[in-house]
């Protein structure tokens, strides 16, 4: 590998770097520790953005821990690595360039045991199922190991002020939805302050991908984040491909971005629906629903399944798409585009709807910015970053996907996007159909070299999802990392209720939508 | 007092306990069929007082006498309303003793009750709650006696049997001012019976909750009887409307023979109907305003009913 040599000019380093299969444009950067913060430096001032970091025990190798960071650059993917050698077990932070690594070095030290040198000290993964000295991903550690509840105290920051108090809502909430807790401290109904704890759905899947087949690592990850399914094992097939070589049939492909764009489609309806319930219009959760529920059927009759968790595979797609398709899917769409139309005028028009709407929950584009804002609620802070379109890999490189982006930043902003997101996405299913090539969809993986590394990265309907994939001996999993974007985007949803009502805080929340499961891993 | 007169009591309270849950079930259906989703059945209310009444009573470890007796006052007081309001007849005991005034009253102990309840065991949602239904409640209360008020100018009585008959016998009594209060009434039964566009009865999202985030902590009987006192509550606030606005069909006395109990229960199974539809038609074309909306809508609503007295006032000096 090439050794950075730190240049005030990015682009240079990005050249010197040495290439990493993937799916779009990466390179690898071996750093010192100074080398690794100025690299990072080098990439806030050429507004590079942070996307993941995380660690691999590689002292069997004689390597001591590894550390990486990925980032997003004009130019592609950077995967910068920092080797601690004996015994060193610090890392320099991040957080001060790029304040969304302060919860990944949390988790990072939870797993792994490597720490770095930011303040906050608490625990982020650990939630007391296993004692602060224990790290479950050191390699003597074994996956099946059982500890008797251990609890810690977990200090908020606090707001002083007469007449503030706190508000403690979850894990578990009045109705069925996935477990975060949030404390608010307000004054009246006005919200001074927020901070979430995550992580309560982690389930060590990093420890797991470890006793798995290269060959089946594909399902683990498409059940990760149920929503996102095919963001996932799209990743994580196209990790595997760039590091076993395989070259995937053009048909598969575009399947796979069928498949892409109906999870966007279905998520995004399911949303809108969401949001008008949220504001007390239950009209909006059945039309929605009804629309939703369509799509899905359509998913299972003509792709196999309604959430198409196992629809990629490594190679190709688990079932090809039945000819009769090409007409009947494209009049679904426009059968569902009169009904999107007729309810966005419904939206558009109801004024209690827009009251709610509008002004709640504002992230300005220099907030959304600074704290590396992706995907869907970066581009309503109007930033217009969409890997379809910034690291177009096939097909998307054919389709001339419109960045959908709002400047207001609101709710009523996500709620557009959401929309427009929508028709953009038959736009492009229709597109795919039109051009769907003929051929195989499937084609027998090739043999990875042990200790290879790749990186596989897909826009999902929230935005970037990474997969760092690492081969081991006899074609198992040495490690592998998932991304999901809302490491990046639930920091954003403390800034944006700030100086909002209480009970404006689940409209707010669900305008985002961010993962749990995903996250938490 | 007659054993008759008793029993005539009697009756309207055993109806208004039996209607109230099927008030209840009839609005969900209405909701159901306006936002195309198949209905519950109209017992649903009831197979879920059922199941309440069968479960095992769980309460917080600091919940004192109050948070226990709550329940009780709130069904009491709201069993008490429904002796009151002529729903079915006008010759009630109770209700020659208890003007509307008193009725207010009497809402007014359930919300002092149920308030002190949900801030009793000290969890953050029930104060929350509890301190939003106050301050929608002395935003009500003040536009619903506007509306008492106005009663009280066209028919010169608070006492609704009194209101009920003079209102049936000259309807040349009627006048543009009742539109104004009748308009306000409604705003006003909207917000104190936790509905859009002021609450949401059906949301499962305890930070917007108003109502439902004071019944939060109960369970079992306790809960059973707060619901049973809540869709109470919405019927007797829908026999007011009636009294006042609608009083056609009440029967006034069974002196003339037992015949008239049936076309008047007939007469308010129709009323029923009506308003439910009316109501779920509002709530389902409306979505739920902010918080510090809700000022600004009972602000509207006093408006209406003083509004609807001046209207009288410039009327009646003509």
């Amino acid at each position: 590998m090439a050794e950075f040599n730190a240049t005030p000019d990015f682009s240079g380093a990005f050249a010197n770097a040495g290439a990493l299969p993937s799916n779009v444009p990466c390179r690898l950067i071996e750093t010192s520790r100074e080398q690794w913060l100025r690299v990072a430096e080098a990439l806030r001032a050429a507004e590079g953005m942070l996307l993941a970091l995380w660690g691999h025990d590689e002292r069997d190798g004689g390597q001591g821990f590894l550390v990486y960071a990925s980032y997003l650059t004009a130019q592609g993917l950077l995967v910068a690595r920092l080797c601690l050698r004996n015994g060193d077990e610090r890392f320099p932070s991040l957080a001060r360039l790029f304040p969304c690594a302060v919860r990944m070095e949390r988790a990072l030290h939870d797993l792994l045991g490597v720490a770095s040198d930011q303040d906050d000290e608490r625990g982020w993964l650990r939630h007391f199922g296993w004692p602060r000295e224990f790290f479950p991903l050191r390699g003597e550690n074994r996956l099946q190991t059982s500890f008797p509840p251990t609890p810690e105290p977990y200090p908020f920051v606090s707001v002083e002020g007469e007449g503030v108090h706190e508000i403690a809502v979850g894990p578990i909430h009045a109705g069925i939805i996935e477990p975060g807790h949030f404390r608010f401290s307000v004054v009246g109904e006005k919200v001074l302050r927020l901070e979430e704890r995550l992580g309560y759905t982690h389930k060590g899947a990093a420890k797991r991908f470890q006793t798995l087949s290269l060959a089946a690592g594909h399902r683990l990850a498409a059940r990760l984040c149920g929503d996102s399914s095919v963001a996932y094992a799209w990743a994580y097939c196209a990790a595997l491909e760039a590091l076993s070589a395989t070259v995937v049939p053009p048909r598969a492909l575009w399947l796979r971005a069928l498949a892409l764009e109906h999870e966007r489609l279905a998520n995004h309806l399911g949303d809108l629906g969401a949001l008008g319930n949220d504001a007390g219009f239950a009209v909006g959760l059945t039309q929605f629903s009804r629309l939703k529920e369509d799509l899905l059927r359509l998913n299972q009759a003509a792709l196999g399944a309604r959430y198409l968790f196992n629809f990629v595979q490594p190679g190709g797609v688990e079932c090809d798409l039945d000819p009769k398709w090409a007409t009947d899917l494209p009049r679904f769409y426009s059968h569902l585009d009169t009904e999107l139309e007729q309810m966005r005028s419904i939206y558009d028009e109801h004024a209690g709807l827009q009251d709610r709407f509008r002004g709640a929950g504002v992230l300005s584009t220099a907030t959304a910015r600074r704290l590396g804002a992706l995907g869907l609620a970066a581009r309503a802070s109007a930033i217009p970053l969409d890997l379809r379109v910034d690291y177009a890999i096939a097909p998307y490189d054919r389709m001339r996907t419109k960045i959908v982006t709002q400047d207001a930043g609101d709710v009523a902003a996500r709620v557009v996007v959401r929309f427009q997101e929508c028709l953009e996405a038959m736009r492009l299913c229709q597109r795919l159909l039109e051009q769907l090539p003929s051929g195989d969809i499937h084609s027998a993986p090739r043999v990875a070299p042990s200790g290879a590394l790749a990186t596989g990265i897909i826009e999902g309907w929230r935005g970037p999802v990474m997969v760092a994939l690492q081969a081991g001996p006899s074609q198992s999993i040495r490690h592998c990392h998932v991304h999901d974007p809302s490491w990046q985007n639930w920091p954003l949803l403390e800034y944006a209720i700030l100086g909002n009502i209480v009970p404006d805080f689940p409209l707010i929340n669900k305008s985002f939508n961010l993962a749990y499961s995903g996250q938490d891993g | 007092m007659t054993p008759a007169a008793l029993l005539r009591q009697l009756a309207q309270i055993i109806l208004a306990l039996a209607l109230a849950p099927l008030f209840a079930g009839w609005i969900a259906q209405c909701r159901a069929w306006l936002q195309n989703r198949s209905a519950p059945p109209l017992t649903q209310p009831y197979r879920m007082l059922r199941k309440l009444f069968a479960k095992e009573v769980v309460l917080a470890d600091n919940a004192s006498p109050l948070f226990r007796a709550t329940p009780y006052v709130l069904f009491g007081t709201m069993v008490l309303a429904a002796a009151i309001i002529p729903s079915l007849l006008t010759d009630l005991p109770f209700a020659r003793v208890v003007d509307a005034i008193a009725l207010i009253g009497a809402f007014a102990t359930a919300r002092v009750f149920l308030s002190l309840a949900a801030m009793d065991i000290g969890t953050a949602f029930g104060t929350l709650g509890a301190r939003r239904e106050m301050m929608i409640g002395f935003l009500a209360e003040p536009a619903l006696l506007m509306v008492f008020f106005n009663a009280f100018l066209l028919f010169g009585s608070t006492a609704f049997p009194n209101l009920v008959e003079r209102y049936t016998r000259h309807p040349s009594l009627l006048d543009p001012s009742v539109l104004f209060s009748a308009i306000a009434f409604v705003m006003v039964l909207l917000a104190e019976n936790a509905r859009i566009p002021i609450d949401n009865p059906a949301t499962h999202l305890e930070l917007t909750m108003v109502h439902e985030a004071m019944l939060l902590e109960y369970s079992a009987r306790h809960l059973a009887l707060a619901e049973w006192a809540s869709s109470l509550k919405l019927y007797n606030y829908v026999c007011i409307g009636f009294a006042l606005f609608l009083p056609w069909g009440i029967a006034s006395s069974t002196q003339h023979g037992l015949w008239v109990l049936p076309v008047s229960l007939a007469a308010l199974v129709c009323k029923l109907l009506l308003a439910g539809g009316v109501l779920v038609t509002i709530e389902t074309l409306s979505a739920k305003l902010r918080v510090f909306r809700a000022p600004e809508f009972l602000a509207m609503a006093f408006l209406l009913a003083v509004l609807g007295l001046l209207v009288h006032l410039l009327l009646g000096a003509a």
